[in-house]
């Protein structure tokens, strides 16, 4: 469809800023395998800190890039789906919250006055900016769900017997899931982090902090990985050459995640004190409940693949995966979809053994952790998001792609790299090899007593992992922006690929409207944090002074 | 919804059933649990190793940037330990790896749990919570029947 310049111009920046920013985020990504294999024994390289760069690495990663295309890929199905474009002045303006945000906190990373990493557990203080920061780019996403809610209801009263279009349930569903999980992290940076540490308030409570951030902090993970859903199950089939598998399942699988994804943050506070053995295991019970849709998404997945390869004339029983346009340069969005899926099989197993209770207590914060999620948000998030924003750029450009032939072949480079990189992580974290830290200075730097010999063949596998991964990130970037540098061939159009559903139900309403899905969604998660925060409440001592990075004295202390 | 679909969620289900199942049979036959939670107490925030008898020991150990205390923890082999921690100031992580060791260090918070060491040796624990900048140094140990221990 044809799209104002506006529209146009906004979805142009939030798509091509981070993949910018991902210059620098993945290049502290393989400077992160460098340090660890103990390539480099020092505490920083070109003026940048080991832990300032493990910082960069993850908000940049993580939370700009993923934040910037859910908003941007939102304002694409939303408006492609229902036929209508967004109100101009919110597309704006969240677009500035969120950038002016990222910007404040590229600062304050830059200046090495946030080196807290992306999770900013108080009490190590980061400079103010950084928190307001992160407050202003949550704040700028959440603005676009409110016009789209309006859309959609002026949308549905004109069509009310019609079931919504499966990509914009998954948007709403998933913008809804970060909504709520956001009011956490707010609450926690605004009322407790930033007015300590402006030197308001003197303490702020170590373990409400943590709680509160971990019911934002798994729920993050599917707000990364429900675009890279609705891709699966709303373009992929088409791509493949065949249809979706069923399309009710799709439905139930994302209202599943809209019940599921907030209330099981305790499972990454296994190793926490303050939380009873019961909240964390009903916990990590609700976590297997979140596994079920996507035990459903792999099926239905799965059998959409199988049926796209029969349908260009595959034999057997596994003939349909050779049927399959691994490498053809139109299709080029199915070898990103593809490798992620690949990846995820890995990611969703691993994810499961984390779920586990007293089985996290073999992995918890060792570099196992890494291990597994480079697999899902560096699996099929990564892969789908860098994609997507190039196959809508260059529709929407009208540009063609740079290097069609490359395009097709990095998704399987940064398949291989990962793939590499993930096992030689998961092996070091079953010896003990712990996440986030500068390995190179001591643990793998045999002149130091605290040198580990066992750590050598698995640091190394994650270096040979990390520089193929490198390779595979850095020919994307040039193929984003070789597209963006060509000339325009076509008029530029709005234009996602649409699935036809092969087992096409009837509209069940249940599954069409969102009210009792709600109020369930709110219901589980009062079920699942009340006693969780009513144990930190009963359990927690004095709060914690601000601590920064080098200081082992707390600074109101130092001060006196 | 097909047939196959049916199967599919119902063998999801069963799948998970079976996963919830073995924790709880493990939870109790190799006594595998999340660590204790205590009441903050103050009188965990000094490090001490206390012999409670010849095969039990007590040991309160506090982490801050960037050591544990006590360094090294001297047990005889057979030792059961049950281990309080805390810290002085942000969060730090207390793993031994292969023992099932694994705590979060946390500023007014005190975590608890049991282990028993059958294999003589020295192992490590090891800070896997960034800590500021000198993490990668934050390493105890515990040294089990040591050919000159006290």
């Amino acid at each position: 469809m044809q799209v104002s310049k506006s529209f146009k111009r906004v979805i142009f920046l939030e798509l091509a800023i981070p993949v910018a920013l991902l210059t620098i985020g993945i290049y502290h990504g393989l400077m992160q395998t460098v340090y660890r294999a103990g390539v480099l024994q020092q505490t920083s390289f070109a003026k940048l800190d080991y832990y300032q760069g493990l910082t960069l690495h993850g908000v940049i990663n993580a939370l700009v890039l993923t934040t910037f295309f859910a908003v941007a890929f939102g304002h694409v199905t939303m408006t492609f789906y229902l036929k209508r474009e967004p109100n101009k002045k919110i597309m704006w303006l969240s677009f500035w919250l969120m950038i002016t945000g990222v910007l404040m906190a590229t600062w304050a990373m830059l200046a090495g006055k946030a080196s807290v990493l992306y999770t900013f557990y108080p009490p190590l203080k980061a400079h103010p900016l950084f928190y307001l920061g992160a407050a202003l780019l949550i704040v700028g996403s959440w603005l676009p769900l409110f016009d789209w809610a309006r859309m959609y209801t002026r949308w549905k009263k004109e069509n009310p017997q019609i079931k919504t279009p499966l990509a914009v349930l998954g948007t709403l569903i998933n913008f809804i899931i970060w909504f709520v999980c956001t009011l956490a992290v707010a609450y926690e940076v605004l009322v407790l982090l930033i007015p300590w540490s402006m030197g308001w308030t003197d303490t702020v409570n170590v373990n409400l902090a943590r709680t509160l951030f971990w019911f934002f902090g798994h729920a993050l993970v599917y707000f990364w990985l429900l675009p890279a859903y609705i891709m699966f199950y709303t373009i992929l089939p088409k791509v493949a050459g065949g249809k979706l598998y069923s399309d009710l399942a799709g439905r139930i699988a994302l209202f599943l995640f809209l019940l599921f994804s907030i209330p099981v943050g305790v499972h990454h506070q296994y190793s926490d004190p303050t939380i009873t053995q019961g909240v964390k295991f009903f916990h990590g019970l609700l976590t297997y409940g979140v596994a079920i849709p996507s035990f459903i998404t792999a099926f239905t997945l799965a059998a959409s693949l199988e049926y796209a390869g029969r349908k260009n004339g595959a034999r057997g029983l596994f003939g349909w995966m050779g049927k399959l346009p691994w490498f053809n340069e139109d299709r080029f969005l199915f070898s990103y979809f593809i490798g992620g899926l690949i990846l995820f099989i890995f990611g969703g197993v691993t994810g499961i053994i984390n779920a586990s209770y007293s089985l996290n207590s073999v992995v918890h914060n060792t570099a196992w952790m890494p291990g597994h999620f480079h697999m899902t948000v560096a699996g099929p998030v990564f892969l789908g998001i860098v994609g997507m924003s190039l196959y809508i750029y260059s529709k929407l450009s009208g540009k063609r792609i740079f290097w069609p032939r490359l395009n097709t072949i990095i998704p399987y480079l940064w398949v291989i790299g990962m793939l590499i990189f993930s096992f030689g992580m998961s092996w070091g974290g079953l010896r003990g090899e712990p996440r986030r830290t500068n390995l190179g200075t001591t643990y793998l730097n045999p002149d130091s007593d605290l040198f580990r010999s066992d750590w050598v063949p698995t640091t190394l596998l994650a270096l040979l992992g990390g520089i193929i991964m490198f390779t595979a990130g850095m020919l994307f970037i040039i193929v984003f922006f070789g597209t963006l540098l060509r000339k325009k061939k076509e008029m530029g159009v709005l234009e996602i690929p649409v699935s036809d559903a092969y087992h096409d139900e009837k509209r069940v309403p249940l599954f069409d409207r969102f009210k009792p899905w709600l109020v369930t969604m709110v219901i589980i998660i009062l079920l699942a944090y009340v006693p969780a925060l009513i144990n930190v409440k009963k359990n927690s001592g004095p709060g914690a002074p601000r601590f920064s990075i080098d200081n082992p004295v707390p600074e109101t202390a130092a001060k006196k | 919804m097909d047939k196959i679909e049916k199967r599919i969620i119902i063998s999801s289900l069963a799948l998970m059933g079976l996963f919830v199942f073995s924790l709880l049979y493990a939870r109790n036959k190799y006594k595998s649990d999340v660590p204790e939670c205590l009441p903050y107490d103050k009188a965990y925030s000094e490090p001490k190793v206390t012999k409670l008898d010849d095969k039990t020991y007590q040991v309160f150990s506090v982490a801050q940037m960037w050591q544990f205390q006590p360094a090294e923890i001297y047990i005889p082999v057979g030792s059961e330990v049950d281990f309080y921690l805390t810290s002085k100031d942000v969060v730090h992580g207390f793993n031994i790896a292969g023992k099932n060791v694994n705590m979060m260090a946390v500023y007014g918070a005190i975590n608890k749990t049991t282990v028993k060491f059958d294999e003589p040796g020295v192992y490590d624990i090891i800070c896997h919570e960034y800590c500021g900048i000198g993490h990668q140094n934050m390493r105890a140990q515990v040294i089990v029947n040591y050919p000159s221990a006290k």
